[in-house]
């Protein structure tokens, strides 16, 4: 057994230990033994998926393990990439999750599901036939939707969003059962082996790919079908969120590259342009909804759209270069798309985390009642910090080189002739610049207004910094963003092996070690030299205000208030207000309900008591989209009504005339 | 767009010859801004008089920026501050604290008779008294309301230019 | 070197610009060193650290000053040479700029003061529109080029200058000019000169700086105002930058660049005498303007080829 086999086998062991390990100790030490079996899991995971992507490759098949079909599973580099971040995830949400129990979350069912989320996740990619994929991907809907749940007794919005999903995430079962049955019908084997040597006509290819890319679409929150993420990665514990928007979303995209780009060997050019056109909406769509949103989750579950759609886009570009014949830059768009899948699992599992932190310290994720956090919680908010710089694609943080590389693919793809890349490609460009602005003031307003400034409720002004395992599970993940930041050469060889698997053999597009240096196109960029010249311009900086001559203490004072009386956290901007311009810039996307209610003294109309505000953004898209679905659904249901009225006589006849119809439609047929 | 550019064609140069450089003593403080003030205005209580001079002595005619002052909007950017009426009641504590959020050093100019004596409005049951009994005063600009010359004066002992 | 020129030229120029503004209001006008004066009092005079405020706060203005240094050193003002070649990518440049303002909304956030919170929700509305025409304007430039690279697209430039009258590079260099007065906050975006805090956009947050500080933030923007005018000049009339090493040729690269930034200054602060100020929510019309015009550069550098 090689590397990737021991590591994948002890994963998979570990968490089915610490599962049993949660049913059977007391509840005291349960989170304790959970968080670390998992984390030693997600661990071993990494090990696996590094060594993958290295190069080794691991195949088993167990047919008497499952009825019909049997398990069988196979690691090689894609899957192993896939491998890798989740077991990274997962490593730094089972640190994170031996202290985050609070009320709910520490008991037997839950602590015992988590590691089992953990290991369907850490199969889904290795899995090797069309069954053992859609067992896993199941089985990965089922934990998911039973951890979501956890906190249903707390707060009854969790319902409400546990229903979205499961509803959602099956309707998306749905749609890959269907394509992945009429592949393998067609290809005479369920095995990905036999599927990969299937010769498919174009449209029943085309029907295959378009089925199961609103499966996988559904999974990766990718517009029209994002309509669970905002609801369930915000009502799931903050650890499971984390897990669930910077790991299991992957796997959406996991499975449009296996399917599109593996086993249907790429396919014609309109497939990736779906794929980029949809990718491209929801970017936008899901940047702006970030932007609205006063909720902290929220806010981090829109963002997993927006960044899922770039990733969309890169695929979209490199399966549409590759449709083209354009090897270098189809591998160039690709590792861009998987390196911002890399970087979005770092960023998004320390944001998450760290906003789990200070739900855990305050109470609330409204960003409208936070504010001043920096005082009670100085790593939590350093925290929050990195993950936004990353987040917000500015140098040097994480998401900033991915969008490069991103944009370095498309601005060479301008110059492909073809008139699809001519349209597209600087429509592809607007898209992710506008994105790119858009998360820049995303998150300066998640961090700026949660973070600093001043507490906007005793639950913020009370606010405590976390237990240390909390904090140590963020340390993790923001040293992996950082030195993703800084040294992204270090998981070029692996993206472009993975490259190699998606669409058949490309050329390594990016090298060097330091430097970032495209392959035959022009471009470089150092991310490290970048950061040092920036540490140093600061260094001269300081060195320059320290000169003598220039005072160097600070008398303190109070804030300039006008001169009037001290300020209150009332006057501050708050995430609403600071929201609001940029809400009326994109008044006809977003569509946002205002209430102003104006309250008057009785003596006269002109003197006004109070004033009230009310604005909600709601989804649009939810509301075009899913509304009118869900009247026909219920008038339906109404309709149903009127015929089950209880009489058992009416229902014996419903038998019958229904036996009676299909007997004359055999009549006729025959 | 053409009829402005005419119009600036047609005026030329509005501002005034400078006049000599204003003798007298400078305060101390003065002397370390090194030719720059930056001018913060507080209206403690005036009629605005006071405010239409400090417009003019700031615009084209007179122009005190020549001298190196500029009006700022906020006290922390300020070298100065320039007072005017007399100090009203409501007025006293935000002026104090408008001095204190000026980094040192730091000035006081009082404009008008009645920021230096409280002027007709002496002894109003509304008014605390002359800017000196609620801030340290550096110099002071007669009239009611003082002519923009005055107050350029005042302005050019600040910078020194 | 390059950042010398540029600390030692910044305030200057943005002392040319308020004497151009001056002389055509009819005024005699303060001198082109004022600025300077301004720096040297405001480094002498005291710090404050407001109550409640943080380390962000302290450490804005430093950012704001170094992501302009780097940008300064790297860009090809002077000579096509690039000290940090790696670095000299025309996004990195773009998202290092667009750094120092998010340190400074940050800041002005930090204060807690509803000024300083309104100036920050205002600059961010406005770079969410500003970044975007701006990496649009430079797809424009760099498909031509084939890089993105600042050097490789200026000394591109100088090789074929029949280029820069295609209809691709007259509308990306029209829509980069609004997006630099917009991100230099210039008229008719902000008011530079304003004391109506609702009026404010840059000053807004800037309320509560004084001292070194408020003189860092000062350089700062004067230094961003020339390296945008600078990338301006280089980027669409790039004659005079020195392609060797040769003292002679960096002396002529420096007097073509003076010149070139004295120039676009001018035409700047003349242009703004007759701008008046636009409302807050007529500036985002403005920039999806610019942002349509660096589409349609891009769809013209291809279709016009």
């Amino acid at each position: 057994m090689n590397l990737a086999a021991t590591g994948l086998v002890v994963a998979a062991a570990l968490g089915g230990l610490s599962a049993v390990v949660a049913l059977v100790v007391p509840t005291r030490p349960r989170p304790v033994l959970v968080g670390l079996g998992t984390a030693a899991s997600g661990a071993a995971a990494v090990t696996a998926g590094v060594a993958a992507t290295g190069g080794q490759s691991f195949a088993v098949s167990l047919p008497e393990l499952l009825p019909l079909f049997g398990v069988s599973l196979e690691l090689d580099a894609l899957g192993g990439l896939f491998v890798a971040v989740t077991g990274g995830v997962a490593v730094v949400a089972g640190i994170f999750g031996m202290s985050y129990s609070r009320h709910g979350i520490g008991g037997r069912s839950v602590q015992s599901v988590f590691p089992l989320f953990v290991v369907v996740m850490l199969l889904v990619p290795v899995a090797a036939s069309v069954g053992t994929f859609l067992v896993c991907w199941e089985l990965m809907a089922l934990t998911s939707l039973l951890l979501v749940a956890a906190e249903h007794r707390q707060r009854p919005e969790v319902a409400s969003a546990v229903r979205w999903y499961a509803v959602m995430t099956h309707l998306g079962l749905v749609s890959v059962l269907f394509g992945l049955l009429v592949f393998a019908a067609r290809a005479g084997g369920d095995s990905f082996d036999a599927l990969r040597r299937a010769d498919l006509s174009p449209g029943v290819a085309g029907v295959v790919f378009v089925l199961t890319l609103l499966g996988f679409a559904s999974k990766a929150g990718i517009l029209p079908l994002h309509a669970w993420l905002p609801r369930a990665h915000p009502e799931a514990p903050s650890h499971v969120s984390a897990l669930m928007s910077a790991a299991m979303v992957n796997l959406g995209v996991y499975g449009i590259a296996r399917v599109g780009g593996d086993l249907l060997g790429g396919g014609p050019a309109w497939w990736w342009l779906l794929v980029l056109g949809l990718g491209a909406v929801s970017a936008v769509y899901g940047i702006l909804q970030a932007a609205m949103s006063a909720d902290l989750k929220r806010l981090l579950g829109y963002s997993t759209t927006e960044n899922m759609g770039l990733v969309l886009v890169g695929l979209g570009a490199a399966g549409l270069f590759a449709s083209s014949g354009q090897r270098v830059l189809a591998g160039l768009a690709l590792a861009a798309a998987l390196l911002h899948v890399i970087n979005h699992a770092s960023f998004k599992s320390l944001l998450f985390l760290a906003a789990g932190s200070v739900l855990h310290g305050t109470g609330t994720r409204d960003l409208d009642a936070l504010g001043g956090l920096r005082r009670g919680m100085p790593v939590t908010t350093a925290a929050f910090g990195v993950g936004a710089l990353a987040a917000s694609a500015l140098p040097p943080g994480t998401a900033f080189v991915s969008e490069w590389l991103l944009l370095q693919a498309l601005v060479h793809g301008v110059a492909v002739p073809g008139l699809a890349t001519a349209i597209v490609m600087p429509v592809a460009v607007a898209v992710v610049a506008l994105t790119a602005g858009l998360a820049v003031a995303t998150f300066v307003k998640a961090f700026g207004v949660g973070f600093l400034a001043k507490p906007r409720s005793a639950g913020a002004q009370q606010a405590t910094e976390s237990p240390a395992t909390m904090l140590v599970g963020m340390a993790f993940a923001g040293a992996a963003c950082v030195v993703l930041a800084l040294e992204p050469a270090m998981v070029l060889p692996a993206l472009a092996r993975v490259g190699g698997v998606v669409f058949g053999s490309l050329e390594s597009a990016v090298g060097g070690e330091v430097t970032l240096r495209l392959e035959g196109v022009a471009g470089v960029l150092s991310p490290l030299l970048l950061a040092l010249a920036l540490l140093a311009a600061v260094v001269v900086t300081v060195a320059a205000v320290r000169a003598p001559g220039v005072r160097a203490a600070r008398r303190e004072a109070r804030l300039w208030d006008c001169g009037g009386g001290p300020m209150s956290a009332r006057m501050e901007y708050t995430a609403t207000s600071f929201a609001e311009p940029l809400q009326r810039v994109f008044d006809d996307v977003v569509q946002p309900e205002l209430d102003v209610d104006v309250d008057h003294h009785e003596e006269s109309a002109y003197l006004v008591r109070a004033v009230e505000y009310r604005r909600r953004v709601a989804d649009r898209v939810e509301r075009r989209l899913y509304e009118p679905v869900l009247a026909v659904a219920w008038r339906w249901g109404e309709a149903g009504r009127g015929l089950a009225n209880g009489s058992v006589h009416r229902y014996l006849g419903y038998g019958f005339y229904t036996l009676c119809g299909l007997l004359i439609v055999l009549v006729v047929l025959r | 767009m053409l009829g402005l550019w005419r119009k600036i064609r047609r005026t030329g140069r509005v501002a005034e010859a400078a006049p000599p450089r204003p003798d007298g003593e400078r305060p101390e403080a003065a002397r370390r801004l090194g030719g720059s003030v930056q001018v913060r205005h507080v209206d403690a209580g005036s009629c605005n008089g006071c405010e239409v001079e400090i417009g003019s002595a700031f615009g084209p005619v007179y122009d005190a920026e020549r001298y190196g002052a500029r009006l700022v909007a906020s006290p922390r950017h300020a070298d100065a501050l320039l007072v005017t009426g007399p100090v009203t009641r409501n007025m006293a504590e935000p002026l104090r604290r408008t001095f204190e959020a000026v980094p040192q050093p730091r000035l006081v100019v009082a404009v008008g008779d009645c920021a230096r004596n409280c002027g007709v409005f002496a002894g109003a049951y509304g008014v605390v008294g002359p800017v000196s009994e609620v801030v340290r005063v550096d110099v002071e600009v007669a009239g009611c309301p003082p002519r923009p010359e005055a107050i350029v004066e005042a302005l050019r002992k600040l910078t020194g230019r | 070197m390059q950042a010398l020129l540029v600390v030692a030229v910044a305030p200057l120029l943005v002392g040319l610009m308020r004497q151009i503004r001056a002389r055509l209001e009819g005024r005699a006008g303060a001198g082109v060193a004022q600025p300077w004066r301004d720096l040297r009092k405001l480094l002498r005079k005291e710090r404050i650290a407001p109550r409640g405020t943080s380390e962000v706060f302290r450490a804005a203005p430093l950012v704001l000053v170094a992501t302009t240094l780097v940008v300064a050193v790297v860009a090809p003002f002077v000579t096509t040479a690039s000290a940090i070649d790696p670095v000299a990518d025309l996004f990195a440049v773009v998202a290092l700029l667009a750094l120092g303002t998010v340190a400074l909304a940050l800041a002005g956030l930090d204060t807690g003061t509803a000024f300083g919170g309104m100036g920050a929700s205002r600059e961010m509305t406005i770079i969410a529109l500003v970044e975007p025409t701006m990496l649009v304007a430079i797809v424009a430039l760099s498909v031509r080029a084939g890089s993105t690279n600042l050097a490789t697209i200026v000394s591109s430039t100088l090789h074929d200058p029949a280029r820069l009258v295609s209809p691709a590079s007259l509308l990306a260099a029209a829509a980069l000019v609004v997006v630099i007065v917009a991100e230099t906050g210039r008229l008719p975006v902000d008011n530079p000169s304003t004391h109506l805090e609702l009026s404010m956009v840059h000053e807004a947050m800037v309320l509560e700086y004084a001292g070194p500080d408020l003189a860092l933030i000062e350089l700062a923007s004067a230094m961003r105002l020339t390296v945008f005018l600078g990338l301006l000049a280089n980027l669409f009339l790039p004659w005079g930058i020195a392609t060797t090493a040769t003292p002679l040729a960096l002396l002529l690269g420096v007097l073509a660049l003076l010149v070139k930034i004295a120039l676009l200054g001018a035409v700047l602060a003349a242009g703004e005498v007759f701008l008046a100020k636009l409302r807050l929510f007529r500036v985002p019309e403005l920039l999806a303007g610019s942002f349509v015009l660096a589409l349609l550069a891009v769809a013209a550098s291809f279709f016009l080829a």
